[in-house]
């Protein structure tokens, strides 16, 4: 399964859904906000949000700013 | 006055924006610290109860690099996310969409900038992008130039505060137009915040000796050789101009008008 997640292409095996992608990334839900398809997923729906081939993920979280 | 004839600057001098009432009048940035560490402690040496933060990419390389929340605590400080690198409404929509999903928050920055070169805001899109904003519910507090027939028009749109900046972004060089913020500070019925261009304490105390209700920097603090003593100094500044402001400065004179009498003199 190959997905674009913050515009770098990234191969997969199958995954059941969204929040298995996050974990599969190292990362924290609490600490993130994520975009399918220009979608916002609310967190949560992570495990109810299917992951398909050709997918456009955004995953942000807060930094520093002014 | 109490007991010992002195006044201090009451408990009850608060501001409010969009219903949310705060003691501190010093926003801080929380951009181009050398850590989080330091951000955070002169977050604290600030006395700032709001922060702002940045909405970016997680870098999926590194997922255990050090996290803004983990050292500036949400719990802590009104985050206050930003729309920094914004220059169309609808981006500045999909940031802070984002934003409210990461933090849950409603309150924001909006900023839609021009140039890079001077990160001027763009006003006829920032208003555009706050119509759009407020028609999704947020409530938007609005960077944008010291302007003020666009400041009432911002107002006029429902903003939560009018954000003028007292200089460009990062530029340092104090309040530039005086008139004009005096203008949009007399006008306004929504807090004003001078936002950008304070380089130093006395930059800060000029602001609010206008009768700003709150001062926003980040640069000033970040980049000072000690950003904790610098937080402080800027903590400072921001009560005396604030206090300044309340106790009502003397008139200018064109000429010197003695302290001591003129009378009795041997």
């Amino acid at each position: 399964m190959n997905l674009t997640i913050n515009g770098e292409p990234r191969a997969f095996e199958p995954l059941p859904h969204l929040a298995a992608l996050v974990a599969a990334l190292g990362l924290d839900p609490r600490k993130v906000a994520v975009e399918r398809n220009l979608e916002i997923v609310p967190r949560s729906a992570y495990e109810q949000t299917p992951v398909a081939d050709g997918d456009r993920i955004e995953i942000v979280h807060f930094i520093g700013g002014g | 006055m109490d007991d010992t004839g002195t006044r201090a600057l009451s408990a009850e001098d608060t501001w409010s924006v969009a219903g949310r009432t705060f003691s501190s009048r010093l926003i801080v940035g929380t951009g181009k610290y050398k850590d989080y560490a330091t951000n955070a402690a002169a977050a604290e040496a600030a006395g700032a109860e709001i922060v702002t933060v940045a909405i970016r990419r997680v870098n999926l390389s590194d997922p255990s690099q050090p996290m803004l929340v983990d050292h500036v605590k949400p719990d802590r400080f009104t985050f206050l996310p930003n729309t920094a690198g914004c220059f169309t409404g609808e981006d500045a929509v999909r940031t802070l969409r984002l934003a409210r999903e990461a933090g849950g928050w409603n309150l924001v920055k909006l900023e839609v900038l021009s140039n890079t070169k001077h990160l001027l805001p763009d006003m006829e899109e920032t208003l555009r992008a706050l119509k759009l904003l407020i028609s999704d519910g947020f409530d938007v507090m609005v960077y944008c130039s010291d302007d003020p027939v666009y400041a009432l028009k911002l107002e006029e749109a429902g903003a939560a505060a009018i954000m003028p900046l007292g200089a460009p972004i990062g530029s340092g060089r104090g309040i530039q137009n005086m008139l004009n913020l005096g203008l949009i500070i007399e006008q306004s019925k929504v807090p004003v915040l001078v936002d950008a261009g304070v380089g130093t304490a006395s930059d800060a105390a000029v602001a609010m000796e206008l009768g700003c209700d709150a001062v926003l920097m980040n640069t000033a603090i970040a980049e000072a050789r000690d950003p904790i003593l610098m937080a402080s100094a800027m903590r400072h500044a921001v009560i005396a101009g604030r206090e300044a402001f309340l106790a009502g400065r003397m008139p200018k004179r064109m000429y010197a008008d003695p302290s001591s009498p003129l009378a009795g003199l041997i």
